[in-house]
């Protein structure tokens, strides 16, 4: 007999529908990777293919300072994002419920929901006080924003992998005489560890990606990869800034898929 | 006799005011040195959370547990020598076999090699010295089992508890490592606390039997003890099958509602249960028996017996079980027949309520 339920996939059009929305997803996308092989100037007529815009990118200083300063602002960031991000995620899961769990959890996840201009203008009045008041103009600003940002992103699956492990295990250390300080460093962290991984993969990558709030916690000089191609984008735009975006995007979706394997569930 | 493990008036009470369960109410129990120990009793009737106080996973809400005599009713779990063998194993998935059960001597503080030796020596012991450098989820469940096992025995604790280890097994490697256990215990001597709420699995493993429910020690003894002298209706019902007989006491003895007389010591007026084993009931009075007359209902075979069902002239239903060893001696009178039974009086037990 016939399967009689409700398949969305047997509705008319459907095929259609669904290639029309893959083409709005990833044809832009398309034409920004392709256009940064462009053998011309310009970032819509095609001209052949080259590679020197990545050669052009590869030997721009600023590129270089742009994107060293970025993967310094990640991967701080990401390391402190996601030690806050694991206690906390130990904190909210390891203990007996207690009063006020719920409005931790909602403080935690806070830069999820508040629109990112208004933490913006915040961190610009609040950064703009501390460096007066101390004169230190340094990246600590811009690490400082970015970690307290990603730590949502990094606690998010570290959460999930902390509720679905077997709260027994810890249970069954310390019955084989392991301290609380042992049964984490034996037990707990080893089976956590993907989910921290994965957590900081997720956190790097938001990092890497900001421009709202770092356009407005940066002091003079201070662009990340996102800001110089936007600071690109209103004088003369050329190719160069498809080939970046396009190995912006080629190491994003390398972490994503290592993020991705990290946390499938593996029986 | 020395004791190993004593819980003196332990009361665990979960949740707070009217929603309040006790798990535990005014449980006092000793376990002696080296013994096979079994809690018994239904699901739910605190069997788990007796063995999580001894563990030190929880706290008992009154009372204390002692340990050789001292008392350890507020040493974190980690500090006391008792270790667990857990009901749904909690092996650690990211260690192999070998690393799983060295983990505890390792916590100890052993030498290295000590603990190599001895974890190989365990592994020998639970027949898994191929296995060692398996990783937990490539094993059987029979095998994690074993390893469960391994790992507790592994530090020499002083008391090993056992949560329903046996039960997620099917039947014939129930049976195997129900041998198993055994041996494990009489080989290294250590005290075992077994938990389990098959009653056959207790009679056959323990030395000693502690029959609980809800939250109560009902009756501690020897299997034959429990068996042939339970004290009260629970135990007579949960251990085995028995028929209970209503009686009033008389100046001679108990008087039946059918209107035989038990002779025995009884205060005339009072109501009292009795019970009787089905395999002590006979088909035929013999010397020393009182005549009990019934009327044959029907026969159940069920392989090694057959289930006689009779009914008293009282209207009390009654079962007697006959071995089917012979032929001749086994081949039950037809449904509705009038029949006399032999009753030993010295087998009927009275019960305390
Ligand atoms: N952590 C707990 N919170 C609330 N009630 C519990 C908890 N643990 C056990 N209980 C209750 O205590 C009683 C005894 O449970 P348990 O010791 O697990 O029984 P058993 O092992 O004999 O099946 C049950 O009524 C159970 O619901
Ligand atoms: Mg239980």
């Amino acid at each position: 007999m016939a399967d009689r339920r409700f398949q969305v996939a047997r509705l008319p059009g459907f095929a259609t529908i669904a290639v029309l929305v893959f083409l709005a997803l990833y044809l832009p996308i398309l034409t920004l990777v392709g256009f940064a092989f462009n053998a011309e100037n310009s970032i819509s007529v095609w001209g052949g293919f080259s590679l020197k815009w990545f050669a052009a990118a590869w030997k721009n200083q600023a590129v270089q300072d742009a994107a060293l300063r970025s993967l310094t602002i990640a991967t701080l960031s990401a390391l402190i994002a996601t030690s806050v991000a694991t206690l906390a995620a130990l904190g909210t899961t390891r203990r007996p419920a207690f009063r006020g769990r719920g409005f931790i959890y909602v403080m935690i996840n806070q830069p999820l929901m508040v629109p990112e201009i208004v933490t913006a203008v915040a961190l610009l009045i609040l950064f703009g006080i501390v460096k007066q008041a101390t004169g230190y103009q340094g990246l600590g600003y811009l690490v400082a924003a970015h970690s307290a940002f990603c730590i949502p992103f990094a606690y998010l699956p570290i959460r999930a992998r902390l509720a679905g492990m077997d709260a027994s295990l810890e249970i069954a250390a310390a019955d084989l005489y392991a301290s609380p300080i042992a049964t984490f460093r034996r037990v707990t962290l080893p089976l956590l560890a993907p989910g921290i991984m994965a957590g900081a993969m997720l956190a790097f990558v938001i990092s890497l990606d900001d421009v709202v709030i770092t356009e407005f916690v940066k002091s003079g000089g201070q662009d990340t990869l996102p800001t110089y191609m936007l600071g690109q984008m209103r004088r003369a735009i050329t190719p160069e800034v498809n080939a970046i975006s396009t190995l912006l995007l080629a190491l994003t979706v390398a972490l994503l898929t290592a993020f991705f394997l990290l946390t499938r569930q593996k029986d | 006799m020395d004791l190993a493990i004593e819980a003196l008036d332990v009361v665990k009470a979960f949740g707070q005011g009217t929603s309040a369960v006790r798990a535990l109410d005014n449980v006092s129990v000793g376990i002696r040195r080296g013994e096979f120990f079994t809690l018994l009793g239904p699901s739910g009737c605190g069997k788990t959370t007796l063995l999580r106080l001894i563990a030190g996973f929880e706290a008992p809400t009154s009372g204390q547990i002692l340990l050789d005599g001292a008392d350890i009713t507020a040493l974190p779990p980690n500090r006391r020598p008792v270790n667990t063998v857990f009901q749904s194993y909690a092996l650690f998935p990211h260690l192999t076999v070998a690393q799983n059960v060295a983990f505890g001597m390792e916590m100890q503080g052993r030498p290295k090699a000590e603990v190599a030796q001895r974890t190989e020596r365990m592994l020998a012991l639970v027949r898994l010295d191929a296995l060692a450098a398996r990783k937990i989820g490539q094993l059987s469940g029979g095998q994690q089992q074993r390893v469960a096992l391994a790992r507790a025995l592994a530090p020499e604790p002083r008391v090993l508890l056992l949560d329903e280890p046996l039960s997620a097994l099917d039947l014939k490697l129930r049976r195997e490592m129900q041998g198993e256990l055994k041996r494990l215990q009489q080989e290294t001597g250590i005290t075992f606390i077994f938990v389990t709420h098959d009653q056959e699995e207790a009679l056959t493993m323990s030395d000693r039997i502690a029959v609980m429910q809800s939250g109560r020690v009902q009756q501690v003894g020897a299997p034959r003890d429990i068996y042939t002298k339970p004290v009260n209706r629970f135990v007579a019902d949960f251990i085995g099958e028995t028929n209970f007989l209503e009686a009033v006491g008389e100046a001679a003895g108990w008087r039946l509602a059918c209107g035989v007389l038990i002779p025995g010591t009884a205060t005339p007026g009072q109501r009292a249960t009795l019970a009787l084993r089905p395999e002590h009931l006979r088909p035929a009075p013999e010397t020393g028996d009182l005549p009990l007359p019934a009327r044959m209902e029907r026969a159940v075979y069920s392989g090694t017996d057959t289930h006689w069902h009779l009914r008293l002239s009282c209207g009390t239903a009654l079962t007697l079980r006959r071995p089917n060893s012979d032929a001749a001696t086994a081949a039950p009178p037809n449904p509705g027949t009038d029949i006399t039974l032999g009753l030993n009086p010295a087998l009927v037990q009275r019960l305390e309520d």
